[in-house]
């Protein structure tokens, strides 16, 4: 048996020249430059802990070291006099707030906003481990980390429950809601199905915790201007943030400034405010100064919710043919006694693969410890792993190569479940080009060893629903024939300012060059949280919307000066003596924004009871084993996504590469280690929780079908979260493949792959 | 971070009469493991003496035909040094394999060798630790402690020293070069670390008013084929689950001298002695290399955790020989 040679790394994203002043034509699908990119590099832009304030302090944390308990006494008196110390902040001395809310609705968008229940500083109890007690502000950081040191916190301490799989006995079942990802889902009778079908594979599996580690850590700067507030603060969600901030302060939301021009990665983590952000905020109020808090590493493992962990059970019964005659996928997570949701965990099972019978549930409990959060593809990432695992087991089961049996299994035009159609599905295309591409047909055979390696290939699928949001926007035409798009939208590092650029160009017919974008800032009509894949694809809705508008507008004026339809924006503004046009879509105030989300929410729904939307990808892999140690490398990577259509192949492509990244990080290391005695959270550093270094990750050959979808705006699917999906099976199947050993316990460490 | 103050010695003497002299006074190297722990609330020192100015950076010949290795030297530079890279590759490969580039450019041979366990109960002054606190309990014993030892350890402590560099200094049998006020002395390297016991506190033999100036390295042209193979959870920058330095010396298809330290498996590198007598005068294949592997192991403890670090002690020290062996010794 021969290998299959090294394929030459072809770049997947040609770096094209830029556009040069004065190019037109199709700016959308051009590899344009990041237009953050110089800003970035040069370190110029300015994240939320580098704005200039004059008169700034620093703040620092007092986390608790206890999971559950009370605070009986705390002295600050050493703190207080140490050189230097502004304030020392507890719930002794902290502003009342509005308490927070326990639950979320989707009508009052505050509430989507709450990290957790816990009344920071305004309570005495303790919820977690490394909740904060107190915040110490001085003139200079180092000032306010020693003095932070001195405040001695005396606890009456209770026991933690924190042992998930101690507590999964007393799980509850999670009801799917709408709007909400699914959590469950039926076709038929699975159980009875599976019990005739005369092939069967069972298999169980486990997904650790896993924490945020954004380059960028949490970072919050708050200055108080009498009852009016401005928070820079990277975020996902400047809405959220502002209405929330509103309402524990008890000001309106206009009072309330939020700027987020860069974000340093967020992924899910800075969708919510945590403590953190609202201590800032109080510690400005009380030490009427401009304070800073920057997270240390440690404050987000121990602040910032993770990635629950799960058990799953992915049983899948087939005909000796390959036909699933029954799909069953149970998976049980967890949430913190003072927060948190059910992640979508069976969701991809409900469009994977067109089993005849379908049972997807899902339990969830509840332990001592921080709220879970979203986390890149929360739900479709843990998922993935157990049933692209099973499928890659049936296949061994039934002797049948890995990728005919998934094309064998695909839906035709409807989801399984719920019978809606799909808006266009190429998930077997993806499958098919990337087998070719991959030259999967030379696949060794199983446990092929290359001196000291085994080797092995690995395929799986992958899918993410599409998502759309409300997404104001105000576009400007000067008579320069400048476009402005101001949009209060996130850039944290996916390139939206540079492709909202692009469909604007495009959607207005000017060059690319006279567009740009602000945003980034709540004095902005109010934008998309960047969530769900789903901002650019909210974007170029009303990004459209206001372009038709805008050529409207001009057109209705050129032909007041006798000039055509389409006629050069600068030249007919100049013309009928115009400085600048304005249109506007969308209204984010009073009750015009709560109808508008009561009209979202419908449509959303409604749409959802027509048309499956998602995309979809397939990974292929190639890893070396050492066969005495069991060291996992990868050696080879490819991947084929459909995500609609492509605006920008640069940065789409670097998306749809972090997921993968971050998958191999989940797939070979990433695990938060928890003290279940006393629900701490024992590795909260980046030299213990590994994620990928360099050498772990090789080349990525990355392709997307570029095909757009015809229900999307734009024919956008969305990239940022496919990519994860269905990367920590791929490399435990190409394991299975080089060894003989199905490891079903994330992350595939050396230990486990031995056995 | 507690306020600290910061010494800069003009020559030994003065660094040797500085950390008696000055209340809660340190040595600092390249401060990338104690300045870590500082900022921790692990390591609490009023006064840091900066010994990477003092004239210890130099790598010499030693008139016995070995090297002299100055305790400033920085790991960097030790694994670039073309001496060390012809004579001794095992330990230019320890430390190519330790921590990162830019650990490495500050890292110093003196601060390796004293770099404290990263055992995560250790690092977290909320738990409770005997390394730390001597008498509160050991967090680790019944936590999480996949890092931990096999070998030697107590019912006090079960955790690994983590340097590289060391378990090839182990095997090469180097000595330290450590002075004080009262003068200077050489410690065998296998003498220096210490095993936990009842006294997890104390890491090493070293007394709080010594500094270590230099590492010698005996001649052994044994060494010039020797090899460092590190086991790990990712390609790069993590510490070991198992290490092994080793030298072998095959005739006529007999091994006459095998030399084996592990790494990641006890309070201190691991010198294989129970395995090189074994193997000394046997037929070097697989078989006995495993044999040797295993004497070696038996008398190694696992924790549910640590248990699989036995066996795969045993598959990298064989390995470790085979290729040693494949590739042609030194004699
Ligand atoms: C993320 C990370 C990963 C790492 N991975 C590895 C790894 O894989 N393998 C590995 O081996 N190491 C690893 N290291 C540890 C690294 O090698 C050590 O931090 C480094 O070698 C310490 O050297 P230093 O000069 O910086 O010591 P310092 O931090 O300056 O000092 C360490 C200790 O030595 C004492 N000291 C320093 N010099 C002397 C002297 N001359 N005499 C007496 N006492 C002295 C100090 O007082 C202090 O107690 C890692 C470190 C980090 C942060
Ligand atoms: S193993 Fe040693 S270092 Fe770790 S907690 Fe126990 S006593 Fe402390």
């Amino acid at each position: 048996m021969t290998l299959a040679p090294e394929r030459t790394a072809r770049p997947s994203a040609p770096p094209e020249a830029d556009a040069g002043p004065g190019r037109t034509g199709p700016a959308i699908g051009r590899a344009v430059d990041r237009v953050d990119g110089l800003a970035k590099t040069t370190g110029t832009a300015r994240f939320s802990a580098e704005y200039p304030i004059p008169g700034l302090t620093h703040a620092v944390l007092v986390h608790a070291p206890i999971a559950r308990g009370r605070i009986r006494s705390i002295d600050v008196a050493q703190a207080e006099a140490h050189p230097g110390v502004v304030l020392v902040l507890t719930h002794l001395n902290a502003p009342r707030l509005t308490p927070p809310p326990t639950r979320m609705n989707p009508m009052d968008l505050s509430t989507m906003a709450a990290g957790s229940s816990i009344a920071f500083l305004n309570t005495d109890e303790v919820h977690v481990d490394g909740q904060p007690v107190a915040a110490v502000v001085a003139e200079t950081l180092e000032s306010a980390q020693y003095a932070a040191s001195l405040v001695r916190v005396d606890y009456e301490t209770i026991t933690p429950t924190a042992d998930f799989e101690a507590e999964l006995p007393t799980a509850k079942a999670v009801r799917s809601m709408p709007v909400l990802p699914p959590t469950g889902g039926k076709r038929g009778d699975a159980r009875a199905a599976y019990t005739k079908a005369p092939v069967q594979v069972d298999l169980s599996f486990t997904t650790p915790q896993h924490n945020h580690n954004a380059l960028e850590p949490h970072a919050t700067t708050a200055v108080w201007d009498g009852k009016k507030l401005t928070v820079y603060e990277g975020c996902q969600n400047i809405d959220w943030t502002q209405k929330f901030l509103a309402k524990r302060f008890d000001v309106p939301a206009s009072d309330v400034h939020v700027v987020s021009k860069y974000v340093g990665g967020g992924f899910g983590g800075k969708s919510k405010v945590w403590a953190a952000t609202l201590i800032t905020c109080m510690a400005a109020q009380v030490a009427q100064r401009p304070v800073r808090l920057a997270l240390t590493r440690e404050g987000v493992y121990r602040t910032v919710g993770g990635r629950t962990p799960t058990r799953q059970r992915v049983a899948i019964g087939a005909s000796r043919t390959g036909q699933m005659e029954a799909l069953i996928h149970q998976a049980t997570s967890r949430k913190g006694r003072v927060g948190g949701e059910a992640d979508q965990i069976i969701s991809c099972s409900l469009d994977l693969y067109d089993a005849a019978t379908i049972l997807a549930e899902q339990k969830i409990v509840e332990l001592d410890l921080m709220t879970n959060t979203a986390m890149r593809a929360p739900g479709e990432a843990q998922g993935s792993f157990a049933v692209e695992s099973a499928v890659d087991e049936l296949a061994i089961e039934l002797g049948l190569d890995p990728v005919e049996l998934r094309l064998l299994n695909q839906p035709v035009d409807k989801s399984p479940v719920h019978g809606t159609r799909y808006s266009h599905r190429r998930l077997a295309q993806a499958l098919e080009q990337g087998r070719d591409l991959f030259g999967w047909a030379d696949r060794p055979a199983p446990g092929t060893r290359d001196g000291k390696d085994l080797v092995g290939w690995g395929v799986a699928a992958a899918i993410h629903p599409a998502w759309e949001f409300v997404a104001n926007v105000q576009l400007t035409v000067d008579a320069t024939g400048s476009a402005t798009l101001a949009c209060a939208f996130h850039e944290m590092g996916m390139g939206t300012a540079t492709v909202v650029g692009q469909m604007v160009a495009d959607c207005l017919g000017v060059p690319l060059e006279r567009v740009s974008a602000l945003y980034g800032d709540s004095d902005l009509p109010m934008g998309p949280g960047a969530g769900g894949s789903g901002q650019t694809a909210s974007l170029a809705a009303s990004i459209e919307k206001a372009c038709q508008a805008m050529r409207k507008r001009l057109d209705a004026l050129a032909s007041k000066s006798g000039m055509p339809d389409g006629s050069d924006p600068a030249e007919v503004l100049t013309r009928a003596g115009e400085q600048s046009l304005t249109v506007e879509v969308g209204a984010d105030t009073g009750p015009k924004a709560m109808w508008g989300q009561v009209r979202f929410l419908s449509k959303m729904v409604m749409d959802s009871r027509r048309w499956m939307k998602a995309a979809t990808g397939a990974h292929y892999c190639e890893v070396r084993v050492d066969a005495d140690t069991g060291e996992l490398r990868i050696r080879r990577w490819l991947s084929v996504f459909d995500v609609g259509r492509v605006v920008n192949p640069k940065t789409t492509h670097s998306q749809l590469r972090g997921g993968i990244v971050m998958g191999l990080g989940m797939a070979m290391g990433e695990e938060t280690l928890i003290d279940t005695r006393t629900a701490r959270i024992m590795n909260p550093s980046l030299a213990e929780y590994h994620v990928p270094v360099h050498a772990d990750v090789p080349h990525l050959d990355v392709h997307t079908l570029d095909d757009p979808d015809p229900q999307m705006p734009l024919g956008i699917l969305g990239a940022g979260e496919v990519g994860i999906v269905g990367v920590g099976a791929a490399v435990a199947n190409a394991i299975r493949h080089a060894t003989g050993r199905r490891v079903t316990d994330l992350p595939l460490t050396l230990d486990r792959i031995v056995g | 971070m507690k306020p600290i103050s910061y010494a800069v010695p003009a020559s030994i003497d003065e660094a040797l009469a500085a950390i008696v002299d000055l209340p809660g006074a340190k040595f600092l190297g390249g401060g990338t493991n104690l300045v870590d722990l500082m900022r921790e609330g692990i390591e609490t020192p009023e006064v840091l003496v900066d010994v990477t100015r003092l004239p210890l950076a130099e790598i010499t010949e030693t008139p016995a035909g070995g090297l002299r290795i100055g305790a400033a030297v920085r790991n960097t530079d030790l694994a670039a040094n073309l001496a060390v890279r012809q004579r001794y590759p095992v330990l230019a490969q320890a430390v190519l394999m330790g921590a990162s580039g830019q650990i490495r450019n500050m890292a110093t041979v003196g601060g390796n060798l004293l770099q404290r366990t990263r055992c995560l109960y250790f690092y977290d002054a909320a738990a409770a630790c005997n390394k730390r606190d001597l008498g509160s309990g050991c967090g680790a014993v019944a936590g999480h402690n996949r890092m931990g030892a096999i070998l030697g350890a107590s019912e006090h402590c079960v955790a690994v020293h983590p340097s590289d560099l060391a378990v090839a200094l182990v095997m090469l049998d180097a000595e330290v070069e450590v002075a004080s006020r009262t003068g200077t002395r050489r410690i065998p390297i296998q003498d220096f670390h210490r095993l936990p016991g009842e006294s997890p506190h104390l890491d090493t033999t070293l007394a709080a008013d010594e500094l270590v100036t230099a590492v010698t390295l005996p001649a052994e042209p044994l060494a010039a084929s020797s090899r460092y193979r590190k086991v790990r959870d990712r390609a790069s920058y993590a510490f070991a689950l198992v290490s092994v330095a080793a030298a072998l010396e095959v005739t006529n298809g007999t091994v006459s001298q095998a030399r084996v330290a592990l790494g990641g498996v006890a309070h201190k590198p691991w010198r294989a002695t129970t395995l090189e007598q074994y193997l000394a005068g046997r037929p070097a294949t697989d078989e006995e290399f495993a044999a040797a592997a295993r004497a070696e192991l038996a008398q190694a403890v696992g924790t549910p955790s640590t248990e699989f670090k036995i066996e795969l002690a045993v598959r990298t020290i064989t390995a470790t020989l085979r290729r040693l062996r494949d590739e042609g010794g030194a004699a």
